[in-house]
C-alpha cells in the first residue's frame, strides 16, 4: 500500500471527524492545537489512533514541528517511505 | 505584553477552580504534621490520605534519631555535586546499602526521585537510540525524555501487545531501545503486568527500566517492588526509585547489574550539576531502609489498609480503580464537582490530592487517596464514612 499526503490527509480528517466534539469544517490546512483546541495529550492520544491504522509510529519529537493535518499527513508519509 | 499574557488559560482555569470561595488546591499548608496520620490543617487536626508515606517512615523515630545524629556529627549539608566535593563516606554507605537491599552491582543515588529519572534516562537513550515510554508515564520520565536526545515513542498505558507491536515497526533500525514503566502508576494505583513487558524485553531484545517509585516497600516479598512480586528482577536492567515515598525522606537512585551505570555518572546532568544530599538525609534514609527490612509487617498492614479502603469507597457508591493498591483514586466527571467534593472533604477533615486533567489518565478529574501502614481501622472507617456523606450530599452515590 503505497500513501499519499493527499490520502492520509484525508484519513487523519475522516478519523477526527468521528469524535463529534471536533469542528466540522476542518480539512488538510487545519491547525491541529488551534481549530481543533487540542492540549498536548490529546494530540498524542489522536496521533496514537493513527498510528494504528497505518502501521507507522511518529515520534514525540517530531510532533514537536506539526502544526496542520498536512504536515502531520507529510510527516507519516516521509517515515512510511523510510521504513 | 506580558511575559505572563502566555499564561492566561491558566489563570482563568485557576479561577474557575476558586470560584465562590473554594480553596486553591495547589496550596494548601499542612502546618505541622502530628503524626504520620494526621496533620494541622486550617488549624483543625486533619486525617491524611494523600502524602505517599506508605510505611509512615517519615515520623519514623529511628530515623529523626538517625538525623539528629548525622547533622550533629557531619553538617547539614555537602555543599557540592556528587563529582565534585559532594560525595561523603554517606552517600558511598547508602549506594552499597541499596546495593544490597536490591542484590545488584551498582547503585547512583541522585538529590531527587524527579532527577534520577531525568538523569538515568536522558543519559541512557542517546541521539540514535529509541526510548518507550508508557502513555501515562509521570512528568519526570517525559521531562527526561525531553532532556535528552533519543526518539520517543509511547505505547498504550499497561499494554504489553502495543509495545511488542511498537518494537516490531523499530525492527532493523539501528540504536538501543530502552522501554520504561512504572511499577504501580501514580494517579490510578494500577500495576504494571512486569512479567508480560519483560517477555517483550527478552523476544525483542530492547532493555527495559521500571520506576519503581510507588511499588518499592509495597510490593514484592522482600518489598523490592513488582519486579520482585513478579519474580522477573533478572529482566529488569535498571530499577529507578525514590526516597520520597516509602522511605519518608528526599532523594532518589538508580540500581543495576550493569557496570555501564557508573560511566552514567559522568553524563548524566542532573547527577553532575546540582547539590548532592545533605547527610541527615542519607542518614535518615539508611534508617528508614533498615526499618523497611526489618519489619515486613508494616507491608501486610498497608495491604490490607489498601483493601480496606478500596472496598469502603466502592460499597459508598464511589468509582474507584480496578485495583485495591496503597494509591485508590476516586473517579469522578466533572471538575467542579471534583474541587466542590475535594473542599467538603477537608471541611470535614480528610486531605487528599485533588487530580485535574491534564494531569490525569482520560480526562477524568480524581480524588487521589493513598493509604499508610499506621492508618487505624477507625481512621479508614472514618474517611470512608466522610466520602460517603459528600456523595450522598452531592448526589454521585451511584449504589444509593
Ligand atoms: C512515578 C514517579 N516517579 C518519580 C517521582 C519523583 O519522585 P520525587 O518526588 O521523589 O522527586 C514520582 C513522584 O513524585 C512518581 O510518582
Amino acid at each position: 500500500m503505497s500513501e499519499t499526503v493527499a490520502s492520509v490527509s484525508a484519513l487523519i480528517v475522516k478519523t477526527l471527524l468521528a469524535n463529534p466534539k471536533v469542528p466540522r469544517d476542518i480539512n488538510g490546512s487545519s491547525k491541529i492545537v488551534e481549530d481543533l483546541a487540542f492540549d498536548s495529550l490529546a494530540v498524542m492520544n489522536f496521533v496514537m489512533e493513527i498510528e494504528d491504522t497505518l502501521d507507522v509510529s511518529v515520534p514525540l519529537d517530531r510532533l514537536a514541528d506539526i502544526r496542520t493535518i498536512d504536515d502531520l499527513a507529510a510527516c507519516i508519509v516521509s517515515l512510511k517511505q523510510a521504513s | 505584553m506580558s511575559i505572563f499574557s502566555k499564561y492566561e488559560g491558566l489563570a482563568s482555569a485557576l479561577s474557575a477552580v476558586t470560584a465562590g470561595g473554594g480553596r486553591n488546591p495547589f496550596n494548601v499548608v499542612i502546618e505541622k504534621p502530628i503524626s504520620s496520620t494526621v496533620g494541622l490543617i486550617e488549624g483543625r487536626e486533619t486525617l491524611l490520605f494523600g502524602t505517599n508515606n506508605y510505611l509512615g517512615l517519615s515520623q519514623s523515630p529511628a530515623a529523626i534519631e538517625a538525623a539528629v545524629e548525622a547533622a550533629k556529627a557531619y553538617g547539614v549539608g555537602t555543599t557540592g555535586s556528587r563529582i565534585a566535593n559532594g560525595t561523603q563516606g554517606l552517600h558511598r554507605q547508602l549506594e552499597e546499602r541499596l546495593c544490597a537491599f536490591f542484590r545488584r552491582r551498582h547503585c547512583m543515588v541522585f538529590s531527587t526521585g524527579y532527577q534520577a529519572n531525568l538523569g538515568t534516562i536522558s543519559a541512557l537513550a542517546g541521539k540514535d537510540d529509541y526510548l518507550l515510554l508508557d502513555a501515562d508515564s509521570h512528568a519526570s520520565i517525559y521531562d527526561g525524555s525531553r532532556l535528552g536526545h533519543a526518539q520517543v515513542i509511547r505505547f498504550r498505558h499497561n499494554d504489553a501487545d502495543d509495545l511488542h507491536k511498537r518494537l516490531r515497526r523499530l525492527e532493523g533500525t539501528p540504536g538501543a531501545k530502552l522501554v520504561v514503566v512504572e511499577g504501580i502508576y501514580s494517579m490510578m494505583g494500577d500495576v504494571v503486568p512486569m512479567k508480560e513487558f519483560a517477555a517483550v524485553k527478552r523476544e525483542t531484545g530492547a532493555w527495559l527500566l521500571a520506576d519503581e517509585a510507588h511499588s518499592v516497600g509495597v510490593m514484592g516479598e522482600h518489598g523490592r517492588g513488582v519486579a520482585e512480586a513478579d519474580g522477573v528482577e533478572d529482566d529488569v536492567d535498571f530499577v529507578v526509585g525514590t526516597f520520597s515515598k516509602s522511605l519518608g525522606t528526599v532523594g532518589g537512585y538508580c540500581v543495576s547489574n550493569h557496570a555501564g551505570l557508573d560511566l552514567i555518572r559522568l553524563c548524566s546532568r542532573p547527577y553532575m550539576f546540582t547539590a548532592s544530599l545533605p547527610p541527615e538525609v542519607i542518614a535518615a534514609t539508611m534508617a528508614a531502609l533498615t526499618e523497611l527490612e526489618n519489619r515486613p509487617e508494616l507491608r501486610v498492614r498497608l495491604m490490607d489498609n489498601a483493601r480496606r479502603l478500596h472496598a469502603g469507597l466502592q460499597a459508598a457508591g464511589l468509582r474507584t480503580g480496578p485495583q485495591a493498591s496503597p494509591v485508590v483514586s476516586v473517579i469522578l466527571d466533572d471538575v467542579a464537582v471534583a474541587v466542590a467534593f475535594w473542599n467538603r472533604l477537608l471541611d470535614l477533615g480528610v486531605y487528599v490530592n485533588l487530580s485535574l486533567p491534564p494531569a490525569t489518565p482520560d480526562q477524568h478529574p480524581l480524588l487521589r487517596t493513598s493509604v499508610m501502614a499506621t492508618h487505624t481501622p477507625e481512621q479508614i472507617d472514618r474517611a470512608v464514612e466522610i466520602f460517603a456523606v459528600v456523595a450522598g450530599e452531592m448526589g454521585i452515590n451511584r449504589a444509593a
